[in-house]
C-alpha cells in the first residue's frame, strides 16, 4: 500500500472549479483520497509548482496497422532520433512515429497519462491492441472505424436503427473499442472503386445511403447504446479548400439530434476542416465562420489538429484524401491501404514548412479556432499526432495558446499568408493555466465520459502531472519559453499513484497502463444467426469466429460497462 | 475419441486460410478438410515427424547428447552473453508473442536481429520505404478486382488457395468467380489436344509447334472477355499460367524493362522499339489497355521479382506502375509473402524498434541497414561470433560459404524437428509447433492479424518459443547481473484489474460538488 502526499502545490482542477489554489493532494494506492497519514506517506514537495490531473489526449494515432506501416516506410525519420536503452527503459526510435515504448515514455515525460488512439479498422484491431500493450505508462483506448462497415451501411439504409445499434455494440465489444469513429462517411466505401463523396448529400455508390444519413444514424445508435463518448467524426471533404462549408453543413445537419444542449458529435482535427477558398491558390481561413457557429451552439465538441511546422507523417483512414494529397505533387511516398468491407487508409510523409503559404495558414487556422471559440470545454488541444505534428510538439502549441508573444515570434518567421489571410494577428486572447487544464485534461476527460480522469477530486485516478510553473511569480504569457520548457518536462508525473517520470525523465517504466474499452450491454444481444454468419463469410476473408479480439490481446483490461436502451 | 475443430488457421503460407476443419483423435490430427495439399502435408503428417526433437541437446565431443532444459538454457545464455556480436535469425515461422521477446533479447545482448524476409521479400519492404505502396487486404480483391496480375510468382504451387479463396475463383460482392470459364478452357484445351493427337495419327505428320514466346488467346480477347481477367507474367509457363486468361513469357531478368515499358504506355508515351523483354510492343499495349480499362486491378508479385536482377528496383518500378494507374482507375499491388508470419515479424520489429528487419542493437539503440545487418551479408563478412536460429532452416537455403562462416562459431537452434540446421547446432532446443500445439498471433500477407489455434497437446516437457525465449532472456540477465553489467528490467507481472463500475448516464460529471481537501487553503491567487 503506497501513500503519497503532494504538498503545497498550486492546484489547477477545472472540473472541481479550483484555479491555482494552494492545497495538498493525497493519494492512496491508485486513487485520490481525502487524507493520508502524513508521517508515513511519501511527501512530494510541490511548493511553487503547478499541480494538474494527468493529461488526457483525445485523439492521437499511436498504434495500429496504419501507424506501423508509417513506421516501416520511414527509416529516414527514425535515423534522426535514436533512443538508447537504459536499465529502466527500453530502446527504440522517435520522431514523427515513435516506437511503442518511446511513445509511452515521451507522453509520460510531458505529464500525459491517458491517450486515445485515433482510429483502427476493426479487422486489424488485434494488431492495434498488441501495440497498445507495448505502450507503457499511459492508459489508452481506441476508436473503431464503423462509418463504412457494410452492416452499418445496410442497416442504416434500411432505417433499422435498433438492429444497427446491436451490431455496433457487438463490433465495439469484439474489437475492445472505446467509441464509434466515422471517417469521411461514405467516402471510404466509394474509394473501394477509386471514387469519393463530395458533400454530405452525395449518394454512396452501391449503397442506398448518403453521408448525412450515416452520421445521423450513427449518432442515434450512439445514443441508444449510451456510449460514454459521442461519435468521433472526421468530416467529408477533409483537407480540401472550401471544406468549411461542408463542416458547417455537417454541424447543421446534426443539430436537432442534441437534447438538453448536450454534445452529439466530436469533430476531430477541425483545423483540416476549416479551409476557405475555391482552390489552393485562393486558400483562406474559414476558422471565423466555424468559431462563430460554435459560439452559438453546444451540440458539438472539437479538437484542434494543430500544425506545428515539422517533418511529419500524415496518416488517416481517409484513403481518397491521402490520394488527393499525393496528387498535389512533390511527395515521394504514398501508401494506400484498403481494408475490405470496412475502411481504407493512406499515408504520406509531409513537411509543414514555415515558408509555405498553405502550411503557414494551416498553422494559423488551428490557433484561430482554439482562440476564437470562447468556451475551452468545446475545443481541445491536439496535433492529430502525427498528422499536424508529433505529440512532443504539444508544449509549443500550448505556448502559442497562452502567449501572444509566442505567436508573434512564430508569425514573424512564417509565410505572410498566415498574417494576411487569417485573423490571428488581431487576436489578443491568451489562455490561462485554468483554460489550458480544460483543453488538455478536464475537457477531454469530460468529452470522453471518463468520470475518474482529468480531475483531482476524491475518487479520481491518481494520475497527476506537476509542472515547474509558479503562477504567482511566473507570467507565462511573457516568459513563454520557461513555461514551454516546464510543460515539455513535467517535474513529476504520477501514474496510478506511482512516480513514473521526474523532470522529464522516466524513472519507472513498470506501470503498463490499462486499456479502457466499452461494453455497451444491449437488452437483446446481437443476433448472430446462421444467416448472419453466412453473410460474414461472404463479406470478410476471415471467419466470424476468428474476427473478434479476445482477452488475450488486452494485457490490462479496464472494461467500462454501460446499459444500452435497445 | 474423436473431435472436430472448426475454423482452424493454417500455419504455413502467407494466405493463413482460417477455415480448416480438423479432426483430432487421441491427441493426433487424423483428418483435415478445406486445406490444400501443402497444408495437409504439414497438419496431418509433417508435424508427427519421426525427426521430432523431444529433448534439448548439447554438442559434447562432437556429438549431440540429451540434457535437461535447465542445462541447455544455461549453456545457450552463456554462449550468447560471451559473444560480442551474436546474430538472432529466423522468426518468420513463429508467433508474434515470441518475436516480441526476441527483440527484447536482441536489445539485451546488443545483437543483430534479422528475419527471413532479408532473403525473400526484404527488397519489397525496401521498395516500400523508397516509394510507398498502394495496397489492399485480400477481401478487397475478392469483392472488387476485375483484373488480377500475378507477376513472377506461382501461387498454384506456393500459395495454393490464393486464387481460389481471394482472387479469380472467388465470389465477391461486385465480381463473380471465374472457375466456370476456367473449366470451359480446360475442356477446350483437352479437345484441342485430342484433335491434334488424332490428326497426328491420321497424317503421321508432326503438327507445327508454337514458336511464339507468349501464349494465350490473341490480345484482343482481353478486351472482350467478360468478368474477371487474370494475367500471369513469368519466365516460364507455370501451373498458374495454365489457369490464367493470358500469359506473358518474358525473358529472365527483364522485369524492370517490361514494367517500365508498361509505365510508358500507361502514361501515353511513345516507344520506338519492337520488343521489350521478348514481348512485342503491341502485346504490351493490349496489357496496358486492360490495366487502364479495369474497374479495380491488382498486381501480386513474387520472389521472381525480388531476387532477380534489379531486386528492390524491380518492385519500386512495379509500385510506380500501380501508382500511375491510380490516376486512371483503381489499382493496388501486393507482395506474395511466403512464410505464414513473415509479415508479423516485420510488424513486431517495427513497432518495438521502428525498423522492420536488418536490426543492430550493438550501440544500445536500434540501427537499420540492409546490406550490413542482414544475415547473409553479416555472415559473408564473418562478423558475428555466435548465432541463434529460430523457426528457420538456413542450412537448407543459405549459400555454402555463409554456412561455413556460421559454423565457425557456436550455434543455437530452436526448431520443432531435426532439420538441417538443428543437426549442425551446438545447443539444440526442441519447441512446439505453433498453430498446432500452441496458440499465438500471425499476420497474413496483407497484415491482417489472425490468431493461430492450439489443436493438439504438445509432447511433455517441451516449451513454446515464447516460454523458451523468456527463460533464455532471464538467464542472460542473471549472467550479466553477476558480472556487474547493467541489465534491463523484466516485464512487470500484471495483477488483474477491477473493472470500472457502470456509469449511469454518459457525459455527466459524477463529481459535481467541490471535494474536501486535506489542508486548508493557504493562499489564493489573484
Amino acid at each position: 500500500m503506497t501513500e503519497i502526499l503532494i504538498k503545497n502545490g498550486f492546484v489547477v482542477d477545472p472540473r472541481n472549479k479550483i484555479n491555482c489554489e494552494k492545497m495538498d493532494i493525497a493519494i492512496k494506492d491508485n486513487k485520490i483520497v481525502q487524507k493520508v497519514n502524513e508521517k508515513t506517506a511519501q511527501i512530494i514537495d510541490a511548493s511553487g509548482l503547478t499541480v494538474m490531473a494527468g493529461g488526457v489526449d483525445i485523439h492521437s494515432h499511436i498504434a495500429g496497422a496504419e501507424v506501423n506501416t508509417g513506421r516501416i516506410i520511414r527509416p529516414e525519420d527514425h535515423y534522426k532520433d535514436p533512443v538508447r536503452k537504459t536499465s529502466i527503459t527500453r530502446g527504440g526510435t522517435g520522431y514523427s512515429i515513435p516506437s511503442t515504448f518511446v511513445t509511452g515514455y515521451r507522453y509520460s515525460a510531458m505529464g500525459y497519462t491517458s491517450v486515445f488512439n485515433g482510429s483502427i479498422a476493426p479487422m486489424k484491431a488485434k494488431h492495434a491492441h498488441e501495440e497498445l500493450n507495448d505502450i507503457p505508462l499511459i492508459d489508452k483506448g481506441t476508436y473503431i472505424l464503423s462509418g463504412d462497415w457494410w452492416f452499418v451501411l445496410e442497416n442504416l439504409a434500411k432505417g433499422d436503427i435498433d438492429e444497427c445499434a446491436r451490431l455496433v455494440s457487438w463490433l465495439i465489444h469484439s474489437t475492445r473499442g472505446y467509441a464509434i469513429k466515422v471517417v469521411n462517411p461514405g467516402g471510404l466505401e466509394s474509394w473501394g472503386f477509386g471514387r469519393n463523396v463530395h458533400s454530405i448529400d452525395d449518394q454512396v455508390p452501391n449503397f442506398d445511403i448518403t453521408p448525412r444519413e450515416i452520421m445521423r444514424g450513427l449518432i442515434k445508435v450512439n445514443k441508444k447504446l449510451n456510449m460514454p463518448h459521442t461519435i468521433h467524426l472526421h468530416t467529408n471533404n477533409l483537407g480540401i479548400p472550401g471544406n468549411y462549408q461542408t463542416t458547417l453543413d455537417t454541424m447543421n445537419a446534426l443539430e436537432d439530434l442534441s437534447t438538453d444542449g448536450k454534445p452529439v458529435a466530436h469533430i476531430t482535427h477541425v483545423q483540416f476542416c476549416a479551409f476557405k477558398g475555391e482552390n489552393w491558390r485562393k486558400f483562406k481561413s474559414g476558422a471565423e465562420d466555424i468559431a462563430k457557429y460554435m459560439n452559438n451552439h453546444t451540440h458539438m465538441t472539437m479538437d484542434m489538429g494543430q500544425v506545428t511546422f515539422s517533418d511529419t507523417t500524415t496518416m488517416t483512414a481517409d484513403g481518397p484524401f491521402e490520394f488527393s494529397l499525393y496528387e498535389l505533387g512533390g511527395h515521394l511516398k504514398w501508401v494506400n491501404s484498403d481494408v475490405e468491407t470496412e475502411s481504407s487508409g493512406g499515408i504520406i510523409p509531409f513537411h509543414y514548412k514555415r515558408n509555405s503559404p498553405v502550411s503557414a495558414l494551416q498553422w494559423s487556422i488551428g490557433l484561430e479556432l482554439a482562440l476564437l471559440i470562447k468556451d475551452p470545454w468545446k475545443i481541445f488541444m491536439t496535433t492529430d499526432h502525427p498528422n499536424g505534428g508529433p505529440f512532443y510538439d504539444y508544449p509549443k502549441v500550448l505556448a502559442w495558446l497562452y502567449s501572444k508573444k509566442a505567436r508573434e515570434a512564430t508569425l514573424k518567421r512564417c509565410h505572410k499568408s498566415a498574417r494576411k489571410k487569417s485573423l490571428l494577428p488581431s487576436i489578443d486572447r491568451e489562455l490561462s493555466l485554468y483554460e489550458i487544464a480544460i483543453m488538455t485534461r478536464a475537457g477531454t476527460a469530460q468529452a470522453l465520459g471518463l468520470p475518474n480522469k482529468g480531475h483531482l477530486g476524491i475518487g479520481a485516478d491518481a494520475d497527476v502531472a506537476i509542472f515547474n510553473i509558479n503562477p504567482e511569480t511566473l507570467d507565462i504569457a511573457q516568459k513563454f519559453r520557461t513555461a514551454r520548457k516546464a510543460f515539455a518536462n513535467a517535474a513529476y508525473t504520477l501514474k496510478d499513484g506511482t512516480i513514473v517520470a521526474k523532470d522529464g525523465q522516466v524513472v519507472n517504466s513498470q506501470i503498463p497502463g490499462r486499456t479502457i474499452w466499452v461494453d455497451a450491454q444491449t437488452k437483446d444481444p446481437c443476433r448472430i444467426d446462421d444467416e448472419m454468419k453466412r453473410k460474414f463469410k461472404e463479406y470478410w476473408t476471415i471467419e466470424y469466429e476468428n474476427y473478434p479480439v479476445t482477452d488475450h490481446y488486452v494485457k490490462v483490461s479496464d472494461k467500462l460497462s454501460v446499459k444500452a436502451s435497445v | 475419441m474423436s473431435k472436430t475443430i472448426n475454423n482452424v488457421v493454417c500455419p504455413i503460407c502467407g494466405c493463413l486460410c482460417d477455415d480448416l476443419e480438423v479432426t483430432v483423435e487421441n491427441n493426433e490430427i487424423v483428418k483435415m478438410k478445406n486445406g490444400c495439399a501443402v497444408c495437409e502435408a504439414k497438419m496431418v503428417h509433417g508435424y508427427k515427424s519421426e525427426e521430432r526433437i523431444l529433448k534439448p541437446m548439447i554438442r559434447k565431443d562432437g556429438k549431440l547428447v540429451s540434457v535437461s532444459m535447465d542445462e541447455a538454457v544455461k549453456k545457450a545464455a552463456q554462449i550468447l552473453t560471451d559473444a560480442k556480436y551474436p546474430l538472432l535469425f529466423g522468426w518468420s515461422s513463429t508467433v508474434g508473442e515470441a518475436q516480441r521477446i526476441g527483440v527484447e533479447l536482441a536489445e539485451e545482448l546488443g545483437a543483430t536481429l534479422d528475419n527471413c524476409c532479408s532473403v525473400c521479400h526484404g527488397p519489397s519492404v525496401m521498395a516500400t520505404q523508397e516509394i510507398g505502396i498502394p495496397a489492399a487486404t485480400l477481401g478487397q480483391i475478392r469483392h472488387r478486382a476485375d483484373l488480377i496480375v500475378y507477376w513472377a510468382c506461382n501461387p498454384w504451387a506456393s500459395h495454393p488457395r490464393h486464387v481460389e479463396r481471394y482472387t479469380a475463383f472467388t465470389d465477391g460482392r461486385f465480381e463473380g468467380s471465374e472457375w466456370q470459364s476456367y473449366v470451359k478452357k480446360l475442356k477446350a484445351d483437352s479437345n484441342r489436344k485430342k484433335m491434334e493427337m488424332a490428326s497426328k495419327r491420321i497424317s503421321r505428320v508432326e503438327p507445327p509447334t508454337k514458336a511464339a514466346s507468349f501464349t494465350g488467346p490473341p490480345p484482343q480477347m482481353l478486351e472482350h472477355k467478360p468478368g474477371r481477367k487474370m494475367i500471369v507474367v513469368d519466365v516460364r509457363k507455370t501451373m498458374t499460367a495454365e489457369v490464367a486468361d493470358y500469359f506473358l513469357q518474358i525473358e529472365p531478368n527483364r522485369d524492370y524493362d517490361v514494367i517500365e515499358a508498361l509505365r510508358c504506355l500507361v502514361t501515353d508515351q511513345e516507344l520506338d522499339v519492337e520488343k521489350v523483354g521478348g514481348i512485342p510492343l503491341d502485346t504490351l499495349r493490349e496489357v496496358a489497355d486492360a490495366m487502364m480499362s479495369c474497374e479495380f486491378g491488382v498486381i501480386y508479385f513474387g520472389l521472381g521479382m525480388t531476387q532477380s536482377l534489379g531486386r528492390f528496383r524491380n518492385i519500386e518500378i512495379a509500385i510506380a506502375l500501380a501508382r500511375d494507374l491510380n490516376r486512371k482507375t483503381k489499382f493496388v499491388i501486393s507482395p506474395m509473402r511466403g512464410h505464414f508470419n513473415v509479415t508479423g515479424a516485420n510488424n513486431v520489429f517495427a513497432w518495438q524498434t521502428g525498423y522492420p528487419f536488418a536490426l543492430d542493437f550493438s550501440q544500445g539503440y536500434p540501427q537499420f541497414n540492409p546490406g550490413e545487418n542482414t544475415a547473409v551479408d553479416l555472415l559473408r563478412r564473418n562478423d558475428n561470433d555466435a548465432t541463434l536460429i529460430i523457426s528457420a532452416d538456413p542450412a537448407a537455403h543459405f549459400p555454402s560459404v555463409i554456412m561455413q562462416n556460421m559454423m565457425k562459431h557456436p550455434l543455437i537452434t530452436i526448431n520443432p524437428d531435426m532439420n538441417a540446421i538443428s543437426r549442425l547446432g551446438d545447443v539444440v532446443f526442441p519447441t512446439q509447433w505453433c498453430g498446432i500445439e500452441y496458440a499465438g498471433t500471425a499476420y497474413r500477407m496483407d497484415a491482417v492479424p489472425i490468431t493461430l489455434k492450439k489443436v493438439v497437446e504438445p509432447p511433455p516437457g517441451i516449451l513454446t518459443d515464447e516460454e523458451l525465449l523468456v527463460r533464455i532472456l532471464e538467464e542472460v540477465r542473471a549472467i550479466k547481473a553477476k558480472r556487474g553489467e547493467p541489465v534491463g528490467q523484466a516485464e512487470p507481472k500484471i495483477a488483474p484489474h477491477k473493472p470500472t463500475k457502470a456509469t449511469k448516464t454518459s457525459r455527466e460529471c459524477p463529481i459535481q460538488e467541490k471535494p474536501k481537501r486535506v489542508t486548508k487553503k493557504t493562499k489564493k491567487v489573484a
